[in-house]
């Protein structure tokens, strides 16, 4: 039941990905990316992390994808949705990813998995806070430096410049 | 502090990551200080990020050989990444010296400037010290994404935004591959820490497709991060647009950090599997060795020819991972000590030849050099010896050591590739010697020199030198840091 909920999940995710690069107006490959990033969060359902799974859609869904939206609004995207892209023949880049993905899904599929779900974890706010405080403290406080690092990066490419 | 908590880190942890607080520390702190200070007395940023770096450098003497494990097996220090923080505080140091004038002279005198290299070099230090998948890949971006913000700081030009552009949007989808191999790591293994992702691989049968298709992904996120082939096509276009001592900066400081991550990966996490990696590896060596040494030749633009000279540079130093023993990981570690030097020299070079309404950038623009500023043609003249890897300089070492742990371990073949490529390269490096000292000059050279420059060049001068002659004790002290096997 559970592997039939997967696939499920995992073909819309997949679909609405394709979408996302293939769709030729900008809105459209938006809607499409709030489409493949609520099937994540189902795929983290699936996984019991409903923390996750809500932290997902509140601020991919929620708050990345409305910015997107707006930037979208804001720009003049008529000329891009007229170009073409890439600029080689389609036959050949979608040969390419073909092969490429086939190659993948077979890897996938001939190596046996032998792990299960992860042991003694319970999925809850708290315990999520206890190991990302306690195990995860350093990879924690250098994810801060990184978002500071970011922040102060986004300013100044974008601030005008006496 | 309550049990729970102790049995993951204790206080002596803090100590070990002094040296990286006191780098991000400051570049918090200067992001103030910036708004304190008044224009005129601008120059107490790029002076109190030296002093940083002098502190956090200090820090890690004090600290160096403790080889302390900490964070639950997430960061180490030991003299392997004492090597490379050595590496890292001397590029983070000669690029603030190198940008003082250079940013004037291009209008982007923003104090941001000197706190983005901070953050980047902090980012650096991690990498070099995580010990685990989780740690490295967040030293990564940490050292990445400022990087990616300095290449477009020249505003004005399109050039530079176009090459930030393309910078983020390649740089953000590496990342992504590379978080894909080691998610699947992670699944065959069910760990990140490499000493544990190690034993996994001993006892465990993952030996399947999935973990050739994990390497690949590794392999392939990494040579990104270094710039080998077929990788490296955001090298030139970012070296070019980006300013010239960001330029200096990826070149040395970056790369090393991502060499640092890649031999404890490969040499580490995934030794047992040595057989898996070594091809994959070994055609990248190759590919970039062929490729960036024979693209180089048809450039106009010097630093495009420098980019290209770099990718190449990338394929000798992965050889000494090729080869896969002590001596080969301590050949590339000399190799990035010592292109350090050489880059940040040549690179000096080239900013000292933007002035005013001179670029500097093109290799034409060298004509003659060598009859009026007979100083700066000279030590040019050495830095393009040292990369072509002629003797007594210091990257003829460099080469030869990496060349001689191949040797030692049977794989003539590759050594005597990369002896043919280095000949190629020293065709166009010599090209610009010729170009400097057989030629009249077309017109008067106007040099921008500073004092912060002029230190930078007369140090990386000696060092190539002396590297050359005597490289003794910096041999030793890579073998001496490179991690037991």
């Amino acid at each position: 039941m559970e592997k039939l909920f997967f696939l499920m999940f995992a073909a819309v995710a997949i679909a609405s990905g394709l979408a996302v690069v293939t769709v030729r107006n900008p809105v459209h490959s938006a809607l499409a990316l709030i489409v493949c990033l609520i099937q994540v969060a189902a795929l983290f359902v699936l996984l019991r992390s409903p923390f996750l799974a809500a932290v997902q859609i509140f601020i991919y869904v929620g708050a990345v994808m409305v910015l997107f939206l707006f930037v979208v609004l804001i720009l003049d995207m008529r000329k891009a949705v007229l170009q073409a892209f890439p600029p080689v023949k389609k036959r050949f880049v979608v040969g390419v990813i073909l092969v490429l993905s086939a190659q993948m899904v077979a890897f996938v599929f001939l190596t046996p998995m032998g792990l299960g779900p992860a042991q003694g974890w319970e999925p809850t706010v708290e315990s999520i806070g206890r190991v990302l405080f306690t195990k995860y403290l350093f990879p924690f406080e250098v994810v801060s430096v990184i978002l500071l690092a970011a922040l102060v990066a986004a300013i100044v490419i974008a601030k005008e410049r006496q | 502090m309550n049990s729970e908590v102790a049995a993951f880190f204790s206080p002596g942890d803090f100590l070990a990551i002094l040296p990286e607080m006191v780098i991000a520390g400051m570049a918090c702190l200067l992001l103030l200080v910036d708004i304190a200070v008044p224009r005129t007395k601008k120059c107490v940023v790029p002076a109190l990020a030296v002093l940083s770096v002098a502190v956090a450098a200090w820090f890690s003497y004090e600290l160096a050989g403790s080889g302390v494990s900490a964070f639950s097996g997430m960061f180490v220090l030991d003299g392997y990444s004492d090597f490379f923080k050595l590496i890292f505080y001397i590029v983070a140091v000669f690029a603030i010296l190198v940008s003082l004038r250079y940013i004037r002279t291009e209008e982007i005198d923003l104090g941001e400037y000197y706190v983005l290299l901070l953050f980047s070099l902090s980012g650096m230090m991690i990498m070099a010290s995580g010990t685990d998948l989780l740690t490295i890949y967040l030293g990564l971006e940490l050292a990445s994404l400022p990087v990616y913000a300095l290449v477009g700081f020249l505003q004005k030009s399109r050039k530079s935004n176009e090459a930030a552009m393309k910078y983020i949007i390649l740089g953000a989808f590496s990342s992504a591959i590379l978080l894909y191999g080691i998610s699947l790591i992670y699944g065959l293994t069910g760990t990140t820490q490499l000493a544990a992702i190690s034993a996994a691989l001993v006892t465990g049968d993952v030996n399947g497709p999935l973990f050739t298709l994990a390497v690949i992904m590794l392999v392939a996120g990494f040579g990104f991060k270094v710039a080998g082939f077929p990788f490296h096509m955001w090298a030139p276009d970012a070296y070019e647009g980006a300013p010239t001592p960001i330029t200096a900066f990826m070149a040395a400081g970056p790369k090393a950090a991502a060499f640092a991550v890649i031999m404890r990966v490969f040499l580490e996490g995934l030794y047992p599997a040595y057989d898996s990696w070594q091809m994959a590896i070994a055609a990248v060596a190759v590919g970039s060795m062929v490729v960036g040494n024979i693209t180089a030749i048809l450039q106009t633009s010097i630093k495009r020819m420098l980019a290209f000279s770099s990718v190449g540079h990338a394929g000798y130093a992965l050889l000494g991972l090729v080869a896969g023993s002590e001596e080969g990981m301590a050949s590339v570690m000399f190799y990035l000590f010592v292109y350090a030097f050489m880059n940040l020299g040549i690179f000096g070079i080239v900013i000292m030849m933007r002035k005013d309404s001179q670029s500097g950038d093109q290799i034409s623009h060298y004509t003659g050099l060598g009859k009026s500023n007979r100083l700066t043609a000279l030590a040019m003249l050495i830095f393009l010896f040292s990369l072509a890897g002629i003797p007594p300089t210091a990257g003829f070492i460099a080469k030869f050591y990496v060349f001689m742990a191949l040797i030692n371990k049977g794989m003539v073949g590759l050594a005597v590739i990369a002896a043919l490529m280095s000949a190629v390269a020293a065709y166009y490096y010599i090209r610009i010697v010729m170009l400097m000292y057989m030629r009249e000059p077309e017109k008067e050279f106007a040099l921008a020199s500073s004092r912060g420059l002029l230190c930078v060049l007369i140090i990386a001068l000696a060092a190539v030198v002396a590297l050359g002659v005597y490289p003794g004790y910096f041999i030793d002290l890579a073998r001496y840091a490179a991690f037991p096997l």
